[in-house]
């Protein structure tokens, strides 16, 4: 497989930059679907990860973050999810080609947006149809391995890499830890890390992607490498935070700042390093640059990188505090 | 886990609410239902149960809510316990005129599907007393204009969870202005990519971190609303 053949000769890779964002910058309008592009403006979907590849990236990822039939349902799309996938995935796959060093093509996967039974409606089984619909859409479109991405819930990340090994790809499965140093359902980096252990077979990297801010992520980074001293990391942050400037979003992060964060993503044990929303080719240029400049240093602790990228942008619970204790648990 | 053997008819009010408190805490429906009618037999209001019981207790979850102690599995349970315990009370406070602490129209932006925070806010809010028109995901401008018409609230609640959707916002708030109605209500944004600045740039009025602090928002500016209106008269 393509992604360990080059984790074996490179110390570190680099990931592409955001999607979502780029399209915007492209013409996409609020609240339109990206993934409706890959068959409406083919051209520009190509010319997103034609500038990533020029700018440094050894992994692309395809246009397909909200493809699965459940997000593709309120844009009328959701009979056309293996289309909408393997053209995805095509057109990735005919830009990785064409390019002159070894490219990675991975299939973006992100979450279905719906909450797991019991607190939601859906099953994890029918979690696994609805992922499995999407990945068999980007595996014939030519993805190498399954990224499934912005993952909160333990269920959800199980049910993807069990879609994954049925549809008989690689997976790699990154979470969004945005609150408190914890995803939106409580889950800590150091769970994350210790739950992927369980999946057969082993995810071939596990990580964190988007969030609230480089600090923030590099934090989670340090917690995962820490529990996961084997495993293959991944860190794929946001470019500063979003700002509105004149009728556009921009994010705050300079190129230098992303450079910054690139080579502290790598000391921190990062090998696979990339960025998220705002991350335009010109800050991937930069994270290149740095990296191919860098020699993996010392581990840094959480005062070094909020020194150099800033404060956290949502801190964990102060020390020591804990849930309430009750009657009812106490038994009184 | 729960200890069944708690005799919630047997204890007094001020450690019922206590206990109540607790049980909405731990996301025990059950519990909660039960415990809602022993205080209407002992002739409390319904009014009084859901402030002292239900709003206080749900504040708490909100507290340990924004610390990073509960987290959303916790308090979507609390919530639906308080959901049990406020569908028995509803009926009840139409029929007293119990004050209302506001209303808002509520829905998350089109393009996104995402309705967990926005649940948890809408629940959250009706926790506090006041009155929440959902208007589920997928919002388009036209559907919050017509709902702000037709219910006439004082605030308005959006929520996006994709960087890709949340410029949404600016689109109907822009609307607003268009229509000269934007002065007329109170505009809270949230969900997971926002921060202050983007929420001041699209002209909200606040932005909420968290359901707690959307509730302690929205009351915040409801006295503030509630003095102008005492001092323009």
């Amino acid at each position: 497989m393509m992604l360990d053949r080059l984790l074996k000769t490179r110390d570190w890779l680099l990931a592409d930059g955001a999607t979502g964002t780029n399209l915007f910058a492209m013409g996409l309008s609020a609240g339109e679907a990206p993934e409706l592009w890959n068959a409406q403006h083919p051209d520009r979907v190509r010319r997103l990860h034609q500038d990533f590849v020029q700018a440094g990236a050894d992994i692309i990822l395809t246009n397909s973050f909200g493809g699965t039939s459940r997000r593709l349902m309120l844009h009328n799309a959701h009979t056309r999810v293996g289309a909408l996938n393997k053209l995805a995935a095509d057109h990735a796959r005919a830009v990785a080609d064409a390019a002159d060093r070894p490219i990675v093509v991975a299939g973006s996967v992100g979450p279905t947006g719906d909450l797991f039974a019991p607190l939601g409606a859906l099953t994890e089984a029918a979690a696994v149809e609805v992922f499995v619909e999407q990945m068999e859409g980007l595996k014939s479109g030519g993805a190498d391995v399954l990224w499934i991405e912005t993952m909160s819930a333990l269920e959800e990340m199980r049910a993807a890499a069990t879609a994954a090994a049925r549809v008989g790809l690689p997976a790699v499965i990154t979470a969004s830890f945005d609150t408190a140093g914890r995803t939106m359902m409580g889950i800590t980096p150091e769970r994350m890390a210790e739950a992927t252990t369980a999946l057969a077979p082993a995810p071939h990297g596990i990580g964190c992607n988007c969030g609230v801010g480089a600090s923030d992520l590099l934090v989670s980074v340090l917690a995962i490498t820490a529990t996961r001293p084997d495993a293959v990391v991944v860190a794929k942050a946001n470019c500063g935070i979003p700002q509105v400037r004149g009728g556009s979003v921009e994010y705050s992060g300079t190129p230098e700042l992303m450079a910054d964060y690139a080579r502290l993503a790598c000391d921190s044990g990062a090998r696979i390093i990339g960025g998220c929303c705002g991350t335009t080719a010109t800050h991937l240029r930069a994270m290149r640059q740095a990296l191919d400049a860098h020699r993996r240093g010392a581990r840094p602790d959480a005062a070094k990188l909020v020194e150099k990228l800033g404060a956290l942008a949502s801190p964990p619970a102060r020390e020591g505090a804990v849930r309430r204790s009750n009657r009812r648990r106490e038994g009184v | 886990m729960a200890e069944d053997n708690i005799d919630l008819a047997a204890l007094p009010d001020d450690d019922l609410v206590g206990q109540m408190h607790d049980d909405l805490y731990d996301g025990l429906k059950d519990e909660i239902e039960i415990s809602v009618r022993i205080l209407l037999d002992r002739g409390w209001t319904p009014y009084k149960v859901l402030t002292v019981a239900l709003v206080e207790g749900m504040r708490i979850v909100g507290v340990d809510f924004r610390d990073g102690i509960l987290f959303v599995p916790e308090v979507l349970l609390s919530a639906n316990a308080m959901k049990a315990g406020m569908a028995i009370l509803k009926p009840l406070l139409a029929e007293t005129g119990a004050p209302k602490t506001g209303k808002m129209v509520i829905g998350t932006v089109k393009g996104d599907i995402h309705d967990i925070g926005k649940n948890l806010v809408a629940m959250m809010m009706e926790g506090a007393g006041f009155e929440v028109v959902d208007l589920g995901v997928n919002t388009d401008v036209e559907r919050y204009l017509a709902a702000i018409a037709e219910h006439q609230p004082d605030i308005l609640g959006m929520s996006a969870l994709l960087t890709t959707t949340m410029p949404y916002m600016k689109v109907v708030i822009e609307a607003l202005k268009g229509k000269g109605i934007r002065d007329d209500i109170v505009v809270l944004v949230g969900g997971a990519p926002l921060n202050e600045e983007f929420a001041m740039s699209v002209g909200a009025d606040a932005y909420c971190r968290d359901a707690a602090v959307a509730v302690e928002t929205a009351k915040s500016f409801m006295a503030r609303r509630s003095n102008s209106h005492a001092a323009a008269v």
